[in-house]
């Protein structure tokens, strides 16, 4: 007797596979001994105190109860407040910020709000697992565009035009990019507006969640800076990177209010709210925690040119990355797939990364690397790496 | 160009870094970080270079006494007289002028209570202008140099995918 499951789960769930680095982690948590990570997507500093504080005296005030559905409206014009000096962009809390539980949430809201069956939405790739995901759960159809290391990863306004159909809802862009570490000045952006301007049906989701982690010149760019598209731009956005605040689940929605509605919808009946707890600490981040911010942003930026020195010395050809906490560099010189490269690395000499092709099928040939980790973890590894590049080319 | 504010930021919690290593960390070569520091010694901004050690768990009976000592300032000389005086002794490990109800904060380390109360009452207390003391004794760090003490550093992040 045994229930035959295989007919039951929904098609769109079934047609996501697995993905590809399960097993890469699994070896990596099984490994006996010490094992230096610079595999993790989140950052390694502890969420500044004064932040878990405003948290732990909502606890102690007693805000245990549900909140808003779009979240409390004091959390709500923190946000705004933050947008407005970061951003120089003004939002209405009232009506055009939905707080969401993380970044994560905003992608899925956004694609179950606006996708009809067989609505095409364009992935800028490498990107973040979820984009296509959440594209597929919601029955859409995810078109590639492969950024190249040429172009420094930046989205060129002409592989953007030639992805677009008359089938395209939207697109979806995330920049300072995990996991190629790019970013996108205003200068590139206005590029990308000019299309979207030949194209006036468009919607663009941009995904923030690095925004402050851009080692340029510190500061936020977005196509939400630009007014003539302001009104089809979602910022998914959240504190989580930002902020090292990965645990306390909360991020927001930025946009105009008739598509942030739709969303508030699905998200009344599905979360409810975001955690009110995760809500108090947004206010005390979004206000008070810009030196914080700081801080980490200047002790990412000196690690980021130990790993880019680092990639050098080892003899990988790595394009220099000005945003969020990754490096990823070139493989192919060594003669293997990035899986058997980060296997190997891992087996051999104990560091664990993530295969570039986890990112998207143009990530072959890559790795990515973490610099969310200590500095000694980081001269260690690379050290390792050099040794391991060395044997490879020794055979 | 070095940000001399970074620079030191960097080697305020981290004496130990190599001048190549500072050099990667700001972008900038061996030698401009060389003769930065250089520069930093001889504008005696950088004073010298500390290691931060928790005493309490290789020599235990160390004590620490804070003392408060109220002074009647010299003509001429304010408050400096004495706190350079009392700045001279090698176990005097910090010395400041405050404001509120007393003067100077002395920071004494010594093997044993004792010395330190004879440190009181036969080095300061007899001082020309010292009006009063009041000594505190250190019972236990938390924090010192801008460092928690005994506090856990283990990376308690799950390997997750994204």
């Amino acid at each position: 007797m045994s229930f035959d499951y295989t007919n039951k789960i929904s098609k769109a769930v079934q047609q996501v596979p697995p993905s590809a680095i399960r097993k890469f982690f699994d070896l990596a948590n099984e490994m006996k001994g010490h094992v230096i990570s610079l595999s993790i997507g989140e950052p390694d500093f502890v969420t500044p105190w004064s932040i878990r504080e405003a948290g732990i005296n909502s606890l102690i005030d007693g805000y245990t109860h549900y909140s808003p559905n779009s979240g409390y409206i004091d959390s709500r014009t923190a946000i705004a407040d933050y947008l407005k000096r970061r951003y120089g962009v003004a939002y209405d809390p009232a009506h055009e910020i939905l707080i969401t539980v993380g970044g994560s949430e905003g992608l899925d809201l956004v694609a179950r709000a606006l996708i009809n069956p067989g609505d095409e939405v364009v992935v800028v790739e490498p990107c973040f697992v979820a984009y296509k995901a959440t594209v597929e759960f919601a029955h859409g159809v995810p078109v590639v565009v492969s950024t190249k290391p040429e172009n420094d990863y930046r989205l060129m306004p002409e592989e953007l035009e030639a992805a677009i159909t008359d089938k395209t809802k939207y697109i979806i862009v995330g920049y300072p990019n995990n996991p190629t570490g790019a970013v996108m000045t205003l200068e590139d952006w206005a590029k990308i507006k000019d299309v979207l301007l030949r194209h006036p049906d468009i919607i663009v989701l941009s995904d923030e969640l690095y925004c402050e982690l851009n080692y340029l010149d510190g500061k936020p760019a977005s196509l939400t800076q630009f007014s003539e598209i302001r009104d089809r731009v979602i910022m998914v956005n959240g504190f989580s990177k930002s902020y090292a605040m990965t645990g306390f689940r909360v991020g927001y929605i930025a946009g105009p209010a008739e598509l942030v509605a739709p969303m508030i919808k699905i998200h009344q009946y599905c979360i409810m709210c975001a955690p009110s707890l995760s809500q108090f600490a947004v206010i005390e981040a979004a206000m008070n925690a810009d030196d914080e911010i700081v801080k980490m942003r200047t002790e990412y930026n000196h690690r980021r040119r130990v790993i880019i020195q680092g990639l050098k010395d080892a003899g990988l050809e790595c394009f220099v990355p000005y945003g969020a906490f990754y490096a990823f560099p070139c493989i192919k010189s060594t003669g293997l797939t990035s899986e058997e490269f980060c296997e190997r690395f891992l087996l051999e000499k104990h560091v664990a990364i993530v295969p570039g092709n986890a990112f998207g099928e143009c990530g072959e040939g890559f790795v990515r690397i973490s610099y969310a980790a200590s500095l000694e973890d980081i001269k260690e590894a690379m050290k390792l790496l050099k040794e391991f590049v060395e044997d490879l080319k020794k055979g | 160009m070095i940000d001399d504010i970074e620079l030191l930021r960097l080697i305020e919690n981290n004496a130990r870094l190599s001048s190549a290593e500072i050099a990667t960390m700001l972008g900038s070569s061996e030698d401009e970080v060389n003769s930065e520091i250089d520069r930093l010694k001889d504008d005696n901004i950088i004073l010298g270079y500390n290691t931060v050690i928790n005493w309490e768990k290789k020599a235990p009976d160390n004590c620490i006494g804070m003392i408060e000592v109220r002074i009647a300032p010299v003509k001429n000389k304010g408050y400096d007289h004495i706190a350079q005086i009392l700045s001279k002794y090698d176990k005097v490990t910090a010395c400041y002028l405050v404001s509120g109800g007393f003067d100077l904060m002395i920071i004494y380390e010594d093997s044993t209570l004792r010395n330190i109360a004879n440190f009181v009452t036969e080095k300061i207390a007899t001082l020309d202008g010292v009006l009063s003391t009041t000594t505190h004794f250190i019972l236990k760090k938390y924090k010192a140099n801008g460092l928690i003490y005994d506090s856990p550093d283990t990376d308690d992040r799950q390997a997750i995918i994204l």
